[in-house]
């Protein structure tokens, strides 16, 4: 029911989108909301034979925002070519970005039914943990030793490049490392939370326990700051800390995150020239708005100029701002569909990280636990520091926007993220005996279930 | 851990909370700072997807119009004749404002004039996108590119106006711009060459016809004749003369420009204008006019107030004349008297028109896109600075200046040519300024005109007479 809805939705949008854009609905309009619907559609029913219990609102809400991404790039596409020719941009044109789009998402969507299929039940990640551990950290290191031909796009080194393909490695990392770290933790959370001394009355655990994981983490920091990806530091860094606090349940460590934190964002501060210029930016991006402002100043105008309702899908210009389609597609977004609508993206964003995080707490075992956690924070990290930044709330660090940036690491890195935390749900919501029932009342919150008796493919 | 992770919910939640906060800030309450803000190209873009009107001329040639592009920014804005109508149409830039005709009648151009309403509500209706209207000028394409021509690369402006009505017939400063390349869709290349053309010395944005005033030299005697005539003097009555005249409370002589001219001791008013004697006119303002009356005179014909036709002008001015040596330079337009070329075809205006000065404009109507009317010029009158009787006389001593005096070169063969010259210290070192103010007048036609030449120095002011005559002919049609 959702997913049709959420089909529904995006064949409007997609219509709504060339009205605006070319002033006539053409007969493509249809293409790519059929195609993503039809790659959605597959992914639906596969969970709905291998993870039957899976919370139902988390999909469509991703295919929601995934399907507006595609929808939204194929507009930008129209937005570049000139007016005239734009009825006649053929869909699957070679220079567009649309197209790409499409192809990730079905290679994502693959990867997720992928994962699904062959990850029966999630606690066996924790096996392939130290794997994990170590795949995160090369990932992440990879482009740094990589010559920068090869990994650097915009002054930022966190790219490998082979041919016409691009991959961001560290997308990818965060999931492993996540995993790893969930492991970690939940093995060493006893002593972590209770073996401590205390230093001016917060309690700091012994270092031989915590050892592994933070000189993982320390590690990639080091490595992320050492590839001008602050951004990505910054997620790593908001993971680690809410997944200590999460295994050890010791407030301590979010007081010693932050005090860390704001040392090391001072530390940096003087050190790295790019930060400097992103603060300056974001105090007054006003004060050199056609030069290194101009980014922020667009974005700021271009959600200005939407207001409450918006443009109007299709009647804006957001190729005004450069980067449109990637870091700041949300302004994209917010000129033409305003107010209302970004709010109601912003809440599919949260829907699934409410829903990931009930996931967690619904979930039997630690590791688990600590997963889906982990992932639903982190999703919910990366959209506010994006959003943030286009906002002018926070200075800007360049950042993918999940599920709606164009991009493949991006986009298979979240369906991935998405695949365990359906598998998790999954888990947390399948009834105590174990075998799949065709009862649904252990579910406590069963009056938002759509899987009823009889309705199962 | 459940306690931890529903205490990470309500951070996300959190987090997501100062995001909404942060939307409702840029999107409400900023919103209208972001979308006006200077930066934004959105606004200019959504324009240029229409077609804007045209600025046309009395015979319908246009001077600007728009091409598509088939661009970001549709529309082109271009003006075929380049910098000849540069300060009546104005440029039209995408970042750096607009200005002319394109500016003060944007409203129709661009089709938010609430006269085109109609046709807009239509246009959604039947989804065509409607352009904006066109405005035609009364400028005279003739006389406008006689004058461009004449003034040529020096520095000067000529104004020509219907006497009868007001219209204005020609505006041209010079050196000018080219509004194109201001107004090209390329803002790189436009801001080019703004800054090119803001910095070059030579000043060619700078509208001198209407927006800088300069001394009106012996042009100003026109108007201390009126007010010895206003006073009850004749053409015919004899004023002092002489070689030199040192007013009262002052060791500076004022001198003809040459002996010969008006040495006898009485001459008449009108010998005194046509051989423009200096003695004769500062003597009669320091002793039978006085500032109040001259000022007076020079109020009446427009100095101290601005023309809005629509293009805005700056004021002329008499400065202080209290002091009867001060009075005595006034009265030959030097001191701190200072005119607007537009001023002086004013001036001449007046006195053509029976003492009834016009005022002065230059749309003569706007049309919607489908080429209706939606407004038409209605003329009407702006001063009196004259009976009539008066103003005839004056006629009678200007059309003496072309027959017989100074202003020989302005005449136009059968046609009845009056007028004045005048030649203005410009300040220590520089050339002197050369002015002509006249008009010229054939059947009901009537046509005042200025010619000013910034620092000509030796000869300018004939130049500008002989310049005058040029555009009166082309305004009238007729060869000289």
């Amino acid at each position: 029911m959702l997913l049709l809805a959420v089909i529904g939705i995006l064949f409007a949008f997609s219509a709504a989108t060339e009205a605006g854009a070319i002033q006539k609905i053409t007969g493509d309009f249809w293409v790519l909301p059929a195609m993503i619907s039809a790659v959605l559609l597959l992914a639906h029913i596969v969970v709905r034979f291998v993870a039957p219990y899976a919370d139902p609102a988390i999909l469509p809400c991703v295919a929601l925002l995934n399907g507006l991404g595609v929808v939204f790039i194929r507009r930008l596409d129209l937005g570049e070519v000139k007016l005239r020719q734009r009825a006649n941009l053929p869909v699957f044109s070679s220079d567009g970005q649309a197209v790409k789009q499409v192809i990730w998402t079905l290679v994502a969507v693959g990867l997720f039914t992928g994962l699904l299929i062959l990850v029966r039940d999630h606690k066996s990640i924790s096996r392939y943990a130290y794997t994990l551990g170590l795949a995160g950290l090369v990932l992440v290191a990879l482009p740094a030793v990589l010559p920068a031909s090869v990994s650097e796009v915009n002054g930022a080194k966190l790219w490998i490049k082979l041919g016409p393909l691009s991959f961001q490695p560290g997308e990818f990392a965060k999931v492993a490392l996540l995993a790893f770290f969930a492991y970690y933790l939940v093995r060493k959370r006893e002593v972590l939370s209770l073996a401590s001394r205390r230093i001016m009355g917060i309690d700091f655990p012994r270092g031989r326990d915590l050892g592994p994981v933070l000189t993982v983490w320390l590690f990639s920091m080091l490595v992320l700051v050492f590839e001008q990806d602050l951004g990505t530091a910054l997620m790593y860094f908001g993971m680690f800390v809410v997944m200590l606090y999460v295994a050890t349940e010791r407030v301590s460590w979010i007081l010693i995150g932050l005090g860390t934190f704001i040392g090391g964002a001072v530390l940096a501060h003087t050190f790295i020239s790019r930060l400097q210029l992103r603060v300056e930016i974001w105090l007054d991006p006003f004060s050199d708005a056609r030069g290194k402002g101009y980014q922020l100043v667009q974005s700021l105008l271009g959600f200005g100029t939407g207001g409450l309702f918006g443009t109007g899908p299709g009647g804006g210009q957001p190729g005004i701002i450069p980067e449109a389609h990637n870091d700041f597609i949300t302004a994209g977004f917010g000129e033409e569909i305003g107010l209302f609508g970004v709010t109601a993206m912003l809440c599919l964003y949260l829907t699934i990280v409410i829903r990931g995080l009930r996931t967690a707490v619904g979930v039997r075992d630690s590791f688990g636990k600590l997963l889906a956690g982990g992932l639903s924070f982190t999703l919910g990290l990366q959209v506010f520091v994006i959003v943030g930044g286009v906002t002018k709330l926070i200075p800007l660090t360049g950042q993918t926007t999940p599920f709606l940036s164009a991009g493949g690491s991006s986009l298979m890195a979240n369906w991935i993220l998405i695949a365990l935390l359906i598998r998790i749900s999954d888990a947390a919501r399948r009834p105590e005996t174990g075998q799949p029932s065709k009862q649904p009342a252990m579910l406590h919150d069963a009056h938002t279930e759509i899987i009823r008796p009889g309705s199962k493919p | 851990m459940n306690a931890p992770l529903s205490r990470v919910g309500i951070v996300v939640l959190v987090l997501f909370g100062l995001i909404f906060v942060n939307l409702n800030y840029i999107q409400v309450f900023k919103a209208d700072d972001y979308r006006n803000s200077p930066y934004n190209g959105r606004v200019q873009l959504d324009e240029y997807n229409k077609e804007r009107g045209q600025i046309t001329l009395a015979g319908g040639v246009s001077i600007a119009k728009s091409v598509d592009t088939g661009g970001d920014l549709r529309y082109q804005r271009t003006y075929p004749f380049g910098p000849a109508y540069a300060f009546v149409s104005g440029y039209k830039a995408v970042y750096l404002g607009s200005d002319g005709i394109e500016h003060s009648e944007n409203d129709i151009l661009s089709g938010k004039s609430s006269e085109l309403f109609v046709n807009r509500l239509t246009g959604m209706l039947t989804g065509r996108n409607t352009g904006g209207g066109s405005v035609q000028l009364t400028i005279n394409q003739k006389a406008q590119e006689a004058a461009f021509a004449g003034l040529g690369n020096r520095k000067g402006a000529v104004v020509a106006i219907d006497a009868t009505t007001g219209a204005l017939l020609t505006v041209v400063s010079t050196p000018s711009f080219d509004p194109s390349p201001l107004s090209g869709n390329d803002t790189a290349a436009a801001n080019t060459a703004f800054q090119q053309y803001n910095k070059d010395p030579a000043q060619p944005m700078l509208n001198r016809a209407f927006m800088n005033n300069y001394p009106p030299g012996s042009t100003f005697k026109v108007v201390v004749s009126a007010a010895a005539l206003a006073k009850g003097l004749t053409p015919d009555t004899n004023i002092t003369a002489g070689p030199g005249y040192q007013p009262p409370q002052t060791e500076h002589v004022i001198k003809n420009d040459n002996p010969s001219i008006c040495p006898q001791d009485q001459v008449t008013m009108k010998s005194a204008l046509t051989q423009s004697c200096n003695t004769g006119f500062a003597r009669l303002a320091v002793e039978q006019i006085g500032a109040e009356k001259l000022r007076e005179q020079a109020q009446a014909f427009g100095f101290e107030t601005e023309y809005t036709t629509p293009l805005k002008s700056a004021k002329s001015e008499t400065g202080p004349m209290g002091d009867p040596a001060v009075l005595a330079g006034s009265a030959i337009g030097q001191q701190s008297v200072k005119m607007t070329p537009l001023q002086g075809a004013m001036i001449a205006a007046g006195v053509i028109n029976g003492g009834t000065q016009m005022r002065p404009y230059l749309v003569a109507q706007t049309q919607a896109p489908d080429l209706s009317v939606l407004d038409k010029a209605d003329p009407s009158v702006l001063n009196r600075p004259m009976t009539p009787a008066n103003a005839k006389g004056l006629e009678d001593m200007m059309v003496s200046v072309v027959e017989n005096g100074t202003g020989g070169k302005a005449k136009i063969k059968n046609i009845r040519v009056g007028g004045k010259t005048g030649t203005a210290e410009a300040g220590t070192g520089n050339p002197e300024h050369g002015w002509f103010i006249g008009f010229a007048t054939q059947g009901n036609q009537k046509i005042a005109v200025a010619v000013f030449l910034e620092n000509a120095g030796e000869g300018g002011s004939g130049e500008a007479t002989k310049l005058a005559g040029n555009v009166l002919a082309a305004a009238l049609g007729v060869g000289r």
